[in-house]
């Protein structure tokens, strides 16, 4: 078992015609994805390295049966195709564009939290399944089958997390970005709801970083429900308030946000928190007895 | 992005927000012509982008047009330390001069997106002049907060809502609604991420006027308001910071001597705060992102040994898309044209890597490799202890 995705995940591309889409998509075909297609609008009826190329969403989920997209669209046309996405009744929207003005995607939000739809990021890595299926940029041969899972605002520093429980042969049930803007469609919260209900999920990561209120919402929960060990981490804690540290989402304002906070509440709720980014691996394998 | 005072209060006024009479100045000779112009009795405001310009010493009351003119010398040119500058102050370049009004109360109105509610929130409080995050923490319930649809605007009957419970005279009630909801529209309008009105103010006659104003904009929106573009002041940014942004760098300096530089932007708060763990300080926040070039990270050496307070170089990358193999030879050629002096300690993972670590041990350049982030920030601190 894993969350979301799985080796039988049939998936279109959204912009699988750009540069981004394109490379990606390839890379996520020999990690074994299911790719089924792709949508470019103006390019339907052609095919991009062999797949088939649809005008608009609905179409190429009826052709191909998909239940997942990627997304690789341009700023300013992604909350649209997200929106689409969820219009399209497709259950799990991936969107890795970075750059989405606010207000478009509190727009989109609005009218995809009503769907059954889940929708991850906008500006995130994406989510991978060890051995099964990668929606996203991450590299997969970091990765190992197993029953870490893992959630984070980030994506290298979680490459860096899953990097360190690879190397103490410490594998991974799914991983999820959810990436680093302001408003994003699964929480931390939902994310840690799902691995609690995992049966394959032995322990969590929680990678979190300034800015927002997202890590003491999941720890509340955590507080209330949550039996697995959770890890966590938050980045950012030398950050100066009020600037923006490259994630849109990344900043401590209106006395909101900041590192230390987060990091009480997380310990309040239980979660190991490690003051080193370097840790994360260690605290898993020794709350899990095999250090 | 950041605008100065004036230009948002002069967006604000295109949107219905009453704001005080009054003009900008660079000299202190047209401050005075200004100050004449609006009867005499005036308040020159220092224009920076940092808050908390009264206590240190950035705006002045004058009472006729000499008293202005003397208040704009001393102000113009002067380095304005405030709790938001940092200790190395900010140089004001312009004042505002504008007419003073009869107060009888000020008030607090704010719009910022509630990021769980996925929704713009108007805040308001009749705390006003006081900074809002410590009307929060003393007492979160004297901020009233009103979530509102982005395109439909805020509704009468919220504003009224809001307006009542800042106890206004029922004269000044309609002009409350107006103003809220005019600051609702100029938040959708110009795609700002922060519009505040500290203080909105109430006067002796029941008018409601913005006495400042603090614009944010969102810079993931910027690309379609090219009118808004134009209102950014490079002088109010750190020269590095300027100079980053046009190699489409991510830089912020800090006040360390450990510089960093790394590819994502958790990875590179996380590296920073390796470094402090490891007992030195960051000099900076940069990420170059995920696909970086060589020319990218040559420009990144560049602007990291602009710093003259950096004594060493911790560049992290975890290379996905980025090969280590391409990092490393462009670290090497960016390290051999800008003849780097400075220890320099590399740690890098991902693909190619061992390819990666043979052209940086091969390059004959005194490089420390790593072995993970932990050797990595403490053979970096070490060094930056040694020069």
């Amino acid at each position: 078992m894993s969350i979301l995705v799985d080796k039988n995940t049939r998936v279109i591309v959204q912009g699988i015609t750009g540069r981004e889409g394109a490379f990606h998509a390839r890379q996520c075909r020999e990690y074994g994805t299911q790719i089924v297609g792709g949508v470019t609008p103006g390019k339907g009826g052609t095919t991009h390295e062999g797949l088939p190329v649809f005008n608009l969403v609905s179409q190429a989920r009826q052709a191909t049966g998909a239940n997942a997209s990627l997304i690789f669209v341009p700023p300013p046309f992604a909350a649209d195709a997200i929106e689409e996405a969820a219009d399209a009744g497709l259950e799990l929207i991936v969107c890795i564009t970075e750059g989405i003005p606010a207000l478009d995607m509190a727009r989109a939000w609005e009218r995809v939290r009503r769907t059954s739809s889940r929708l991850i990021g906008p500006n995130c890595p994406g989510i991978i399944t060890p051995g099964q299926a990668k929606l996203g940029i991450m590299p997969g041969s970091i990765h190992r089958p197993g029953a870490i899972g893992i959630v984070s605002r980030s994506g290298t520093l979680t490459y860096e997390a899953v990097h360190q429980l690879t190397l103490l042969g410490l594998g991974q049930s799914t991983a999820i970005g959810i990436g680093g803007d302001p408003i994003i469609g699964t929480t931390h919260r939902d994310a840690i709801r799902m691995f609690h209900e995992d049966p394959q999920t032995e322990a969590i990561v929680m990678i979190g970083e300034i800015g927002g209120s997202g890590e003491e919402e999941a720890a509340a929960f955590i507080a209330q429900q949550v039996k697995k060990p959770v890890v966590g981490f938050i980045a950012g804690q030398t950050a100066p308030p009020g600037r923006r540290m490259g994630h849109a989402g990344a900043i401590i304002s209106g006395g909101q946000g900041a590192a230390a906070a987060k990091m009480e509440a997380m310990k309040k709720a239980g979660i190991h928190v490690c003051q080193s980014p370097a840790d994360i691996g260690a605290t898993v394998a020794r709350v899990l007895g095999r250090a | 992005m950041k605008i100065h005072e004036f230009q948002g209060k002069s967006l604000l006024a295109g949107y219905g927000v009453a704001v005080p009479r009054g003009e900008v100045a660079t000299t202190a000779e047209e401050a005075a012509a200004i100050a004449q112009k609006l009867g005499g009795k005036v308040v020159v405001k220092a224009q920076i982008h940092a808050g908390g310009r009264g206590q240190g010493g950035g705006v002045k009351l004058a009472e006729n047009a000499e008293a202005a003119r003397a208040a704009a010398a001393r102000i113009l040119g002067m380095t304005l330390v405030t709790k938001q500058t940092g200790p190395q102050g900010q140089r004001v370049r312009s004042v505002l001069v504008e007419e003073t009004l009869p107060i009888a109360r000020e008030l607090y109105l704010g719009i910022a997106m509630d990021r769980t509610a996925a929704q713009p929130v108007l805040m308001a409080s009749v705390a006003g002049g006081m900074e809002i995050e410590e009307v929060a923490a003393r007492d979160p319930k004297a901020i009233l907060r009103q979530a509102f649809d982005p395109d439909r605007g805020l509704p009468a009957y919220a504003a009224r809502r809001l307006a009542f419970a800042l106890d206004l005279p029922v004269p000044a009630l309609g002009k409350a609604v107006a103003i809220m909801q005019a600051l609702a529209r100029a938040f959708s309008g110009l795609d700002a991420s922060l519009a505040e009105i500290n203080p909105l103010v109430l006067t002796a006659d029941d008018r409601l006027v913005a006495l400042d104003a603090k614009l944010n904009l969102d810079d993931n929106a910027l690309y379609r308001h090219p009118e808004l573009q134009a209102l950014r002041d490079e002088n109010e940014e750190s020269p590095l910071e300027v100079e980053a942004s046009r190699f489409h760098l991510n830089y912020i300096k800090l006040d360390g001597n450990v510089a960093c530089m790394v590819n994502g932007a958790g990875l590179a708060m996380a590296t920073m705060d390796i470094i402090q763990y490891a007992g030195g300080r960051p000099a900076n926040f940069l990420d170059v992102g995920g696909g970086a070039s060589r020319e990218q990270v040559k420009q990144a050496f560049q602007i990291l040994l602009k710093d003259s307070s950096v004594r060493a170089i911790l560049i992290n990358i975890f290379g996905g898309i980025l090969r280590c193999d391409t990092l490393a030879t462009g670290v090497v050629e960016a390290a051999r044209e800008v003849k780097l002096k400075l220890p320099l300690v590399i740690r890098m993972e991902g693909t190619n890597v061992e390819q990666g670590r043979q052209i940086l041990e091969q390059s004959g350049l005194a490089i420390t490799v790593a072995q993970g982030m932990r050797d990595a920030a403490e053979k970096a601190v070490a060094a930056a202890g040694r020069a």
